[in-house]
């Protein structure tokens, strides 16, 4: 495996992620030797894992089972220890596509936090792109590097442990692409314009606060940037359910209803609502979106250099 | 070659030379090049009224009437001059507030300095050029969406894609761009041949289209069954594959198709270079099949050979797809997902991800049932990206008082081993289904 290609069998060293359910997976590193504790009991990595197919379902000692996953960055977002906030794939969607990133691309980014957006830039960057990554705090500087190297892509990657809004990327004139998410970017846009290439590229800033997005919006004007656009993404997700509410009992004598053709509920046909008349009520599918969603991550202002 | 945009008509030969983004100002026919940067309109006026309480809307504020704005148009003056006699032609103007002076002025602006600015082509600027223009060509999928889509179907350099889209090409370019070049995409398509308006626009080297397949979505079944032969394609469609590869040759020469951009929004003429494009295109096809008739004998020997190199390229396709090892699956389309999701996902490698988009939630809905009954998927997630834009200005900053109304729906997954034992799989589902069904208990009991 490698978070940059795809590979059929699970191996020695390899990250996986194990899948548990509904929602319910995290990540492991597979060792010759080693076991995993679930809740559906022990999986032992010698015999249960290395060797399988990516995708395999896997029995675990108390008669359970899991599958396990291939990594993608996707997944690894949602399974990562956290060393800071971080960044969702909704989010990160939208900067790889507004950044216009694509193998090849050079990008540089601070900081590299808990590395969720790294880990896709350096996916779609790769073969021949590169990203430059700057983090002022060591420990954590340090713990990307790490996990970078366990991933297999540390050749597509550079870390630097330094502070970005006072001494830049480390780098000039050779970025696609810029991302900072950072508490004060306005202070880091003139070495942003200094890393990107002299013939342009395009920037995206990540705040919390609209005042920061304002003071952000200012400096880039400032530095000549043009196309300087401010967007927000919501993601909601639906459960669906086949939903079943009542018939009120108007006081209608049955026969009326029983020529009307509805027949008891048919659950070959969702979507569609049908009635049984037995229980008098009236079935359907629906799309229930969650009882909560996130209202906010950020606000995305993204910009060009020309 | 005369191209018109937004009311406007130039050519684009001045533009040749110039990096993109740069911005280029109208004349009468050609194109001219004005600075990056243009001066600020001094408005000396810095005299502001505070609030609007004086201010009468009696239809007479602006002295200037339109007999004299056109006789200004007509000859031939700057549009900035234009604006500057608006601004003091304005009885109101000096009364304005600030705030509403600058919205004066950008409003004028717009309407009578054309600037256009070229720029380079993307996925960002086409896909979201498709969402302004011309939404029914890609079933309303709004580029937030899409981009969700390349997203959570881990496209990247060195992947086996299949692809089934009918959203004018827009969905294979945004992968192809991903995909740099490496690995290979596997177009299913509808009817004659896959329809490519949108990823020609790209400007893709020929390099990307050595390793773009594309397989007949009619001949999915005979695949799947093993009855597949290309004896039985129908020949009617190979004229049609030819006027498409001979087009995609055209755009090929020419590379660079350029987008314009409109300096404010980002959309662009994009959509009228293409029609022109076109019209140019069947000209020159009608006379190939002016020569082609003169030349009968060649013709059909060219035909014959034609013929072969796509049956040749199609029973390679057919092999790719058996080998049933996808990584990866992304269904764009006017039909009905369902049928599509059941058949292709056959194609798909265990543990790799799959996007379905759909402009309406519920055909998903069905899907996602019928998924469940199948097996083999884990992770299913019925999702919709909401989209805001923000006016960030000083002491004027609020979202944008237009907002996209929806952008469809993405079913995404992903898949795993499929259980060959019956009871085995029955058992599966019973766990995946645990929560979700007492979860419907609750929903039932408030009902109640």
């Amino acid at each position: 495996m490698s978070f940059v290609e795809y590979g059929d069998t699970i191996k020695d060293g390899d990250t996986a992620i194990v899948f548990l359910g509904h929602e319910s997976m995290f990540p492991i590193k597979v060792q010759h030797g080693n076991v995993t504790q679930t809740k559906y009991g022990v999986i032992r990595h010698s015999t249960d894992l290395i060797g399988k197919k990516y995708g395999s379902k896997v029995t675990c000692s108390k008669g359970g089972w899991v599958f396990i996953l291939h990594p993608t960055p996707e997944l690894w977002t949602m399974n990562l220890p956290h060393r800071t906030q971080i960044l969702y794939s909704t989010d990160i969607s939208m900067i790889t596509m507004m950044l216009e990133l694509k193998p090849g691309s050079i990008v540089c980014e601070s900081g590299t936090g808990s590395g969720s957006l790294s880990h896709a830039l350096i996916r779609t960057v790769a073969p021949t792109g590169h990203l430059y990554t700057v983090e002022f705090h060591q420990q954590r500087a340090e713990k990307a590097r790490e996990e970078f190297r366990e991933h297999g892509v540390e050749h597509l990657v550079t870390v630097t442990n330094q502070d970005v809004c006072k001494n830049g990327f480390g780098v000039s004139n050779i970025a696609d692409a810029v991302f900072l998410d950072i508490p004060s970017p306005w202070e880091a846009i003139g070495h942003a314009k200094s890393a990107l290439k002299a013939e342009g590229g395009r920037i995206c800033s990540f705040s919390p606060c609209i005042e920061q997005v304002q003071r952000t919006c200012l400096a880039m004007e400032e530095y000549g940037f043009t196309e300087i656009n401010t967007l927000e993404i919501l993601l909601r997700v639906y459960n669906v359910r086949t939903i079943s509410l009542q018939i009120p009992d108007l006081g209608r004598a049955t026969e009326d209803n029983s020529s009307a053709g509805f027949d008891s509920s048919n659950p070959s046909n969702p979507g569609s609502p049908s009635t049984n008349l037995q229980q008098g009520t009236v079935q359907f599918k629906s799309g229930v979106p969650l009882r909560e969603m996130v209202g906010h991550t950020g606000y995305l202002t993204f910009a060009t250099k020309s | 070659r005369k191209i018109i945009f937004e009311k406007q008509w130039f050519y684009l030969d001045n533009a040749i030379g110039h990096i993109y983004g740069t911005t280029f100002e109208v004349t009468s026919g050609g194109n001219l090049q004005p600075k990056q940067e243009v001066e600020e309109t001094t408005t000396e006026t810095k005299e502001a009224g505070a609030d609007n309480r004086n201010i009468v809307d009696d239809g007479k504020s602006q002295k200037l009437t339109h007999d004299d704005i056109k006789a200004l148009k007509d000859k031939g003056i700057k549009g900035q001059e234009i604006v500057q006699q608006l601004i003091e032609n304005s009885t109101t103007f000096r009364d304005k507030t600030e705030f509403a002076q600058d919205k004066y002025i950008k409003k004028k602006k717009k309407k009578y300095e054309a600037v256009i600015t070229i720029v380079k082509p993307s996925t960002r600027i086409l896909s979201t050029m498709y969402y302004a223009r011309e939404p029914g060509k890609i079933n309303h999928l709004r580029y937030d969406t899409l981009a969700q889509m390349l997203t959570l179907g881990n496209i990247r350099a060195g992947n086996k894609m299949i692809v089934m889209e009918t959203c004018a090409g827009l969905v294979l370019g945004a992968v192809m761009e991903r995909m740099g070049g490496y690995g290979s995409i596997i177009q299913m398509y509808p009817g004659a041949g896959p329809v490519r308006a949108a990823t020609s626009c790209f400007g893709f080297p020929k390099l990307f289209f050595d390793n773009l397949h594309e397989f007949p979505l009619s001949k999915m079944d005979s695949l799947l069954s093993g009855t597949f032969s290309t004896e039985t394609l129908p020949s009617e469609p190979e004229e049609n594959a030819l006027v498409e590869e001979e087009s995609n040759g055209l755009t090929d020469e020419k590379q660079t198709s350029l987008q314009e951009t409109e300096e404010e929004s980002a959309t662009d003429a994009a959509m009228e270079i293409n029609q022109t494009e076109g019209q140019e295109k069947m000209n020159i096809n009608a006379e190939d099949v002016e020569l082609k008739e003169n030349t009968d004998k060649e013709n059909v020997r060219e035909k014959q050979r034609k013929q072969w190199e796509r049956r040749k390229k199609l029973i390679e396709t057919a092999a790719l797809l058996r080998e049933k090892n996808a990584d990866g699956l992304i269904v764009a389309s006017k039909f009905h997902p369902t049928p599509l999701l059941l058949s292709l996902l056959e194609f798909v490698a265990p543990s790799r991800p799959f996007v379905v988009y759909c402009q309406y939630k519920e055909p998903l809905l069905e899907c996602y049932t019928k998924l469940r009954e199948r097996g083999g998927v884990v992770n299913l997630k019925l999702s919709e990206t909401w989209l805001r834009n923000y006016q960030v200005l000083p002491d004027r900053s609020h979202p944008r008082l237009t907002m996209s109304g929806g952008g469809g729906y993405l079913l995404s997954g992903i898949t795993v081993v499929l259980d060959k034992g019956n009871s085995d799989s029955s058992n599966a589902e019973a766990l995946q289904m645990e929560e979700p069904s007492s979860k419907r208990c609750k929903v039932q009991d408030l009902h109640c």
